[in-house]
């Protein structure tokens, strides 16, 4: 308080109102009607005691996936995310004092390099969705056609993002079909549906049914003159091929499964990998290694004219803060991991997952896996019972069911989609099996 | 003096050993071919790997060559880089934050949703709107959001407006988003006082406006004090008036974008709410709306029913979605802490607080830095460097690299575009007097240093020298894998 009225005193003032005489009398609050601060101590009970209300994956097991993953989190990539200097930087603007945080997400665009097959990466987008939005956008950037090609296969929420990002570019956005024993895309009505005027083909390995589409390594040599826009899953790439090596353009993921908790779906990470020829049109900020005054190595943010604060209007994007963190953590994640430790995950998840999908597949009345394809870690199940009801049945007996498909798939009313990862044990397994056979 | 870490910049993708990473699975026997289409099963796979001791080592080593606002001040100008208290750290970590899924059922996150829904609730009051969305991931993308809410708005009434004006001291993300959404950015210049000038605003609207988009106050730091006649011409136009809320950290409690009559507006929780930038992000970017836009916000909405909160889709005029889910849910939870503790007197007296360090500063730099236009500022001020440039060929890029050496983060540097060799200064309500003073010190020492070739070699003490901006823009390298590429085709240097 002292130092406030020096402060005052040294500008000529008596009060702090002084401060804002500029503030026109008609257009002045007389405060807030908030409620009082409190102490630290009352705000962790109340926030804690709130959010108590939750359930958690970590006390139920939980069969939902679709877009957000419960994997292991080694302990190693909480600490190093905690260190506050990652924590509580600005996007790094001044490389010189910045080169760790810059380093960190360099590396973050080497490993979504190698795991993608394509030479650049920015160094993240807000989340899968809004990838595939700026995907479609870039798409036109680079052949200024505006029929872009979508999965029915694909959750709605992407169909709505991408909806949105393709209304000021007027890009016309159109649906094709998959297979309905399979649920790999149906590769005639693909066929059917490219035209002249089509600017990208989107598929998603493994997709939305979590299934392994065998089509996807034809799609380029199908449709060269379109660009091809692959997503796919971070983890199951180590086992699966990378996509730039089958002929995308450009691929996207959701970045969440590397590390990131699910946090009721935020933040996620999006991963955005092209051609290296493509660099100048794509969207968001990336790092680029360089050189310092004394010829040593350093990093710095680079390709800043296609950005909004430079280009303005003309920007390939808008996009300003993003989801550094989360791409360290991706970047942490991976370096725990390494090489060997990926590729068993991947494989893991594929085991476990199918050993899952068989199991139910016994119970009578249930249809499991409902596609006759390889999955990754998903699979879609018939179940008897409505799926919704079925949810509300396993809770009771503490489990979180999978996701009903009816909003995203309509004609899919009576299906659900369950995930299994390395978080399930063989009791998690037995007590789902258990509680299925108990409730029908 | 301040001296940064340095260690060797070694890619880990140039480090080797052997993982410690294990599952408690055995490896059930079968090969890949009997889980995957053979054409899709990966040939090889050039990760590194090595034992934990090295990444976390590693990792660290990184860390300490970073500069946070935990490290020193950070007055970055238009980013509010204020401390971000830990008790939202200790928060953001529970299970009961990190452990939900998004998908499950509502009885299930009722915790989640009140926080969200009275999130929204605290959000309203303090900007005067009548609700909120939390979905936006930042503060862009809550400004094209305001976009499409602003064309569904006109879409719907049947109006064609397909122009967005914009003041040439906007942040460059303003007509990024506006084009983004389609629209055609109008931008007009600002009056000789730093302020929009309403003349030009007058001539820019038409049957075609569609919004104006401005903060307030601007980037100047100055209140558009016109801001009543300024609603007023551009509602009898037909368009919408949006806030930019990137400078909210200004005013809570003085003013609201409501009062001052603002359609739609969006906030930055990573600014005003003090929640950590992460080095880039994630941040959040909540739109506020008054009732009439209210019906097209995007699904869900969070709704209270017998004491029960629901995520409600049933929105017929509703853009649908930006973003997958409901918002940055760990970042939302950092905010609505950080309003808790605070309460609503302790945000004014934030904002008075900023606005008083600033002023301050200000007044202790202006003999050095010559402040442009009129004094009274708000949270933020611009001085110019060219008094400098022309008497010692010190530009405002050699006060920013000199001040990294003294332990300050820069401020921002040539922005506003209207203000010659700009140095946009921040200083938040969290820096105590002492603190500024010494910061102010630094800045009159730099502006007088003996050899002003130390300053344009600045920095001297970070972990690298002065970075070369041109030949990483030239080389294009994004990756390890673009580099290698690079040195096998055509050995350039060894970077």
């Amino acid at each position: 308080m002292r130092h406030q009225e020096e402060m005052l005193a040294e500008l000529g003032m008596r009060s702090l109102d002084q401060l804002f005489e500029d503030i026109p009398e008609d257009v002045r609050t007389k405060g807030l009607r908030l409620p009082k601060g409190i102490s630290e101590m009352e705000v962790l009970r109340e926030v804690r005691q709130t959010l108590s209300r939750n359930l958690t994956a970590d006390d139920h097991p939980c069969f939902l996936g679709a877009g957000v993953y419960h994997h292991f989190i080694p302990s190693a990539v909480r600490t190093i995310l905690s260190r506050s200097e990652f924590l509580t930087s600005y996007t790094p603007y001044q490389a010189e004092v910045s080169q760790g945080m810059l380093q960190a997400l360099f590396e973050y665009q080497s490993y979504m390099a190698e795991l993608t097959g394509l030479d650049a990466v920015n160094s993240s987008n807000y989340d899968a969705s809004t990838a595939l939005g700026e995907a479609a956008t870039m798409c036109t950037r680079l052949n200024e056609k505006r029929r872009f090609l979508i999965p029915e296969a694909l959750s709605w929420e992407k169909k709505s993002v991408l909806k949105n990002y393709a209304w000021g570019p007027k890009i016309e956005v159109v649906e094709y079909s998959y297979d309905p024993y399979t649920g790999e895309l149906d590769l005639e009505d693909l066929r059917s549906k490219v035209d002249a005027e089509t600017s990208g083909v989107y598929v998603e390995v493994p997709n939305f049914f979590g299934v392994i589409d065998s089509h996807a390594h034809l799609l380029k040599e199908q449709f060269p003159e379109v660009a091809l826009v692959v997503g796919m899953n971070p983890i199951s790439l180590g086992a699966l091929k990378a996509p730039g090596d089958y002929g995308a353009d450009i691929v996207i993921g959701e970045g969440q499964p590397l590390g990131i908790p699910m946090n009721f779906g935020g933040p996620l990470l999006g991963i955005f990998a092209c051609r290296q020829e493509h660099v100048r049109k794509m969207p968001g900020r990336v790092i680029g290694m360089t050189r310092d005054a004394e010829g040593e190595r350093a990093f710095c943010m680079t390709l800043q004219t296609r950005e909004q604060h430079i280009r303005r209007s003309k920007a390939t994007s808008n996009i300003c803060t993003n989801e550094a963190l989360m791409a360290v953590a991706a970047s942490a994640y991976l370096s725990v991991l390494g090489k060997e430790g990926l590729q068993s995950l991947a494989k893991v998840n594929m085991v476990r997952a199918r050993k899952l999908t068989d199991m139910i597949g016994e119970i009578d009345g249930f249809e499991s896996p409902f596609f006759d394809a390889y999955h990754f870690n998903e699979f879609v199940v018939r179940t008897p019972v409505r799926p919704e009801k079925l949810n509300k049945l396993l809770l009771k007996k503490g489990i979180i069911g999978g996701l009903p498909l009816v909003e995203h798939i309509p004609r899919l009313n009576e299906h659900m989609l369950l995930c299994s990862t390395e978080m399930h044990s063989d009791e998690d397994h037995s007590g789902l099996i258990a509680a299925l056979k108990d409730v029908i | 003096m301040y001296r940064q870490a340095r260690y060797e910049r070694r890619l880990i993708m140039e480090k080797d050993g052997r993982t410690d990473f294990d599952l408690p699975f055995d490896d059930e026997g079968k090969g890949l071919e009997d889980y995957a289409p053979s054409e899709l099963i990966r040939p090889e796979l050039d990760l590194p790997s090595l034992p934990e001791r090295e990444v976390v080592k590693h990792y660290i080593n990184l860390s300490q060559m970073t500069f946070g606002i935990d490290n020193g001040m950070y007055p970055l100008g238009s980013c509010t880089m204020k401390f971000n208290p830990k008790y939202a750290d200790v928060l953001a970590s529970l299970s009961t934050v990190q452990n939900i899924h998004p998908y499950q059922d509502e009885e299930t996150v009722q915790g989640a949703l009140q926080l969200m829904y009275e999130l929204e609730r605290a959000l309203c009051e303090i900007s005067g709107m009548d609700a909120v969305t939390l979905q936006p991931a930042a503060g862009a993308h809550g400004e094209f959001t305001g976009m499409l809410l602003t064309k569904a708005y006109h879409a719907k009434s049947g109006e064609q407006r397909t122009e967005v004006v914009i003041p040439d001291s906007a942040h460059g993300t303003n007509p990024a988003s506006a084009a983004m959404a389609g629209l055609e950015v109008i931008e007009i210049p600002s009056s000789n006082e730093g302020r929009v000038d309403v003349e030009a605003l007058k001539a820019a609207v038409s049957e075609k406006t569609a919004a104006f988009m401005i903060t307030n106050p601007n980037t100047l730091g100055i209140f558009e004090s016109d801001i009543r006649e300024i609603a007023r011409i551009v509602h009898e136009a037909g368009a919408l008036l949006y806030y930019d809320g990137a400078n909210l950290n200004a005013v809570m409690g003085r003013t609201s974008p409501g009062i001052m009559d603002f359609d739609i507006v969006h906030f930055n929780l990573h600014k005003t709410f003090a929640t950590p930038h992460g080095g880039g992000g994630p941040g959040a970017g909540p739109v506020g709306v008054r009732e009439r836009l209210l019906p097209f916000l995007p699904v869900p909405r969070i709704v209270k029913k017998d004491g029960k909160f629901h995520l409600d889709y049933d929105q017929p005029d509703s853009i649908g979605k930006v973003r997958a889910f409901y918002g940055n849910f760990a970042v939302l939870v950092r905010a609505y802490s950080y309003i808790l503790r605070k309460g609503g007197d302790g945000l004014q007296a934030a904002s008075d607080r900023a606005v008083l360090n600033s002023n301050y500063l200000k007044h202790e730099l202006k003999d050095v830095y010559p402040l442009p236009y009129g004094d009274l500022r708000k949270h933020e001020f611009v001085v110019s460097a060219k008094k400098l440039k022309e008497e010692k060929g010190i530009r405002a890029f050699d006060v920013a690299k000199r001040l990294l050496d003294f332990g300050y983060h820069a401020p921002t540097v040539y922005f506003p575009g209207l203000v010659e060799e700009a140095l946009m200064i921040e200083p938040t309500e969290t820096e105590t007097k002492e603190s500024l003073d010494e910061f102010a010190a630094v800045m009159r020492r730099i502006a007088l240093e003996d050899d002003p070739q130390t300053v344009r070699e600045a920095p001297h003490n970070a972990a690298v020298k002065r970075v070369d901006e041109v030949y990483a823009a030239k080389e294009a390298i994004l990756s390890w894998r673009a580099y290698r590429k690079k040195m096998a085709k055509e050995k350039p240097e060894t970077l």
